[in-house]
């Protein structure tokens, strides 16, 4: 790449009062930051698409199989589930505060909110982390890993009272409900731990200095990003959660 | 001296003269194009990789059709290794050759170029892109020496997860291939909308140009679909998900739509580019502007849109209910009109044009006609009655390859020569050319009309084995295998030995229009040394033949560059 660059700058005429952040075949910054802007919005169609696939599988199965949805989601843990909402709410808004920091260029505002932003992400998963780990526990697991009886009925301990009731019968197929549940909310942490990467990046860059007035596509674009994790798992809880 | 100096040769000496400098002659040695970001040089990349695993899978096509030379066993007497043979041939044409094929060889090239930009809008992404594409290929040449897969390109549940092939394996590669695809699209849809040249209108872009944005649509939309439908069946097979699997509860049929969401939409994604170039070429070489430019352009986003609302119709027979079927069916003739629309306007614009038999032209022609017939032979599949008949036959099998193989293929082997000058400075020889074309089209006529008629008269798709009766119409099909290999070999050394012993051509050899035929041959290293002059892309009255450079000539930008 170097040699291309190299060779690049040679032909680049008049260059010298360009930016160094404006790429050689963008005329302006402008038209840089808005190419860069539609790019992510673009990807991120293709991100909902991506989940929606999964949205599509619950559909077909909860409209066949209601009563599969009804006993699974009482194992979920209301509370969790609420408190993790909340959390990536917050990690929204200080998301939004870190590019408007980056807009007027606040340096020290920007890393703090983007360590709020970092620390709502991990607090996240740690959550999920504890209820992944309960299911693990009570062998509320998907497909053929699907045992409920041997644990669950001993130590149905924190967040499944409600569940004792249904735990010696499931309906055939129950483990369709902790398939999807798990296909759709691990799919959506894998995007939150990428999510994670892109902030952390973000840090070392706005440590170093590297954004400002003139230049912030790599906090605007990272932060639609992460308020499309956000609004996933917004659908996401009632839809697992939140089922009468 | 422009040299043309291809990955892996070592380095000749350097252009010194800076006018001299090209994006080939720019930058030396393996590095220079393993990590390039100049899309010009990862057009090339894809060129060599995409020819490469055409070449794989047409082995494969030659194994299945000798194969077939007679009943029983051949050439071997084992069904399994048929059905991995169909299935590496279907499975690597589709994914790694015709998804990729016409938008990363020549969108890369040629997008830029035509909207005057100086490369697409994230070159680091279109590099990935590629390298998304390597791994995946690699993937599947891993399927390949571990044993194989046998459930055809289209992973149907429950077989596909039971089967102990190497499913997971090659539905992680079309997962990866995926990715590329949709980031293709990504960068494309985004260069047109931002990147076009000062004063260039949508309805002043090349028509190329609005096929790749309709491709684009559709890989945005579909392709995350199957994504997750790859992903969910590697899940599925790993770890047990349930969700597809019938022994676990789950719904094999819910497979196939989503399957077909994407797959469906994707066969666009193959022809769309495809109708693009011929649009360009059979206004080139008909000496005569487009006829219709907004139909055709129009007629690009309508079959993107439509193609998503007809999936279905792969279902006739998977337990959908006869409403649905209904539906599908009515939805799937309105794919037809937009097509019917650009044909015609085609045949508008050769009407009365000044036709040049050259190479590209060539297949142009065949292209209408193969396209005619795959497209025609369409409806009968979408009518419910009929398709009960033929789902499942070698008519079927006829069908997708006179759209996929005799369409796209053709039209993309035709891109190439049009724009190969373009690319290397180097023209080939067209009397090879044309002779290859000829061969081309004939062996492709032969080979899949006998599979028209054994198709209607009961022959099933993927079977090893046939009775007697079919043997005739096997062979003539094995022959026009080989008649179509020949063709394609034919092509191939033409335009390699081109690079060596080709004659060097002008800016403007073949009378394009478009704005990149006002650089340099091949480009500059930034595409345009000095800003394009904006042009009607089809106003072939501007353009004289200037006998001195044996090219053409634009009066309007020699009057700019006059003026200035």
């Amino acid at each position: 790449m170097s040699q291309v660059l190299e060779t690049g700058a040679v032909d680049g005429g008049g260059a010298h009062d360009r930016p160094a952040h404006l790429a050689h075949h963008f005329d302006t910054p402008e038209q840089q930051f808005e190419t860069a802007k539609l790019g992510m919005w673009v990807f991120l169609v293709t991100e909902i698409l991506f989940f929606s696939g999964l949205f599509c599988a619950y559909a077909v199965f909860r409209a066949n199989n209601p009563e599969i949805f009804l006993y699974g989601h009482a194992f979920l843990d209301k509370t969790l589930g609420a408190a993790n909402t909340i959390i990536l709410i917050t990690s929204s808004f200080t998301m939004a505060w870190a590019v408007r920091c980056a807009q007027i260029g606040a340096r020290k505002g920007l890393i703090i909110n983007l360590i709020l932003t970092f620390v709502c992400a991990a607090g996240f998963m740690g959550i999920k982390a504890v209820e992944y780990s309960q299911k693990v526990e009570h062998g509320l697991l998907w497909g053929n890993k699907f045992n409920p009886e041997v644990h669950a009925v001993e130590g149905s301990g924190s967040g499944a009272e409600a569940a004792a009731a249904h735990v010696e019968e499931p309906p055939v197929g129950a483990h369709i409900f902790f398939g999807i549940y798990f296909g759709m909310t691990g799919l959506h942490g894998l995007h939150v731990l990428i999510g994670m990467g892109l902030i952390l990046w973000l840090l070392i860059r706005a440590m170093k200095g590297h954004f400002g007035p003139g230049y912030f596509t790599p906090v605007d674009i990272v932060g639609l990003y992460w308020h499309l994790v956000d609004l996933i798992w917004i659908f996401l809880f009632p839809l697992l959660y939140l089922i009468h | 001296m422009t040299s043309i100096p291809v990955p892996g040769e070592s380095a000749r000496p350097v252009a010194t003269d800076a006018g001299e400098r090209n994006y080939l002659t720019a930058g030396r040695g393996l590095a220079s194009w393993l990590f390039t970001v100049d899309h010009k040089r990862i057009a090339i990349l894809y060129m060599i990789g995409i020819c490469s695993t055409f070449m794989l899978g047409g082995i494969f096509a030659m194994l299945v059709r000798i194969e077939h030379w007679s009943p029983g066993a051949t050439i071997t007497d084992s069904g399994e290794t048929y059905n991995r043979w169909f299935t590496l041939h279907g499975a690597i044409m589709t994914f790694l050759v015709l998804v990729p094929s016409i938008p990363a060889i020549l969108g890369n090239f040629a997008l830029p170029l035509m909207l005057g930009a100086k490369d697409v809008a994230f070159p680091r992404l279109n590099l990935l892109s590629f390298y998304l594409w390597l791994i995946g290929a690699v993937g599947f040449v891993c399927v390949l020496f571990l044993g194989g897969i046998d459930t055809g390109w289209t992973f149907y549940t429950p077989y596909s997860t039971t089967t102990a092939t190497k499913v997971g394996l090659a539905g992680l590669g079309a997962f990866i291939l995926g990715f590329s695809s949709i980031l293709t699209g990504v960068n494309f849809l985004v260069t047109i909308h931002k990147m076009r040249h000062p004063g260039m209108g949508w309805f002043k872009m090349p028509l190329f140009l609005w096929s790749l944005y309709a491709t684009a649509i559709i890989q945005i939309v579909a392709t995350p679909v199957v994504g997750i439908t790859l992903l969910l069946l590697v899940v599925e097979r790993t770890m047990g998900l349930g969700i597809f699997d019938p022994a676990l509860g789950g719904d094999p049929v819910l497979f196939q739509h989503f399957f077909w969401f994407y797959s469906h939409p994707v066969v666009y994604v193959m022809i769309l580019p495809g109708m693009g170039i011929i649009s360009e070429l059979i206004s080139i070489y008909s000496r005569k502007h487009i006829f219709g430019y907004s139909f055709i352009a129009w007629s690009s986003i309508a079959i993107a849109l439509f193609g998503f609302l007809v999936w279905g119709h792969h279902l006739f027979v998977s337990t959908q209910s006869a409403v649905m079927s209904t539906i599908f069916s009515l939805l799937t003739f309105s794919v037809s009109i937009p097509s019917a629309i650009k044909v015609f306007n085609w045949l508008a614009t050769m009407y009365r044009g000044s036709i040049r038999l050259t190479t590209p032209m060539i297949y142009a022609l065949s292209f209408l006609f193969l396209f005619g017939i795959g497209g025609l032979t369409g409806l009968f599949l979408g009518t419910l009655s009929v398709d009960m008949h033929l789902h499942d036959t070698y008519f079927i099998v006829a069908h997708f390859h006179y759209t996929m193989m005799g369409s796209t293929l053709i039209a993309l082997i035709g891109g190439i020569h049009h724009w190969w000058p373009k690319m290397f400075g180097r023209m080939y020889n067209e009397a090879v050319g044309r002779l290859a074309a000829v061969l081309t089209f004939v062996g492709f006529n032969a080979t899949f009309i006998p599979q028209f008629l054994m198709g209607s008269r009961g022959m099933p798709r993927r079977y090893y084995n046939y009775p007697l009766e079919f043997e005739f119409l096997h062979r003539a099909s094995t022959v026009g295998s080989f008649i179509l290999a020949l063709g394609l070999f034919m092509a191939a050394y033409n335009l390699i030995a081109s690079l060596f012993h080709g004659k060097k051509v002008p800016d403007n050899p073949c009378g394009g229009a478009s704005l990149e035929w006002q650089t340099t041959s091949p480009p500059h290293l930034h595409n345009f040394e000095k800003p394009p002059v904006l042009t009607d892309p089809y106003d072939m009255e501007d353009l004289y033949w200037d006998e001195e450079t044996g090219g053409y000539r634009s009066r309007s930008v020699e009057g700019a560059s006059g003026g200035s």
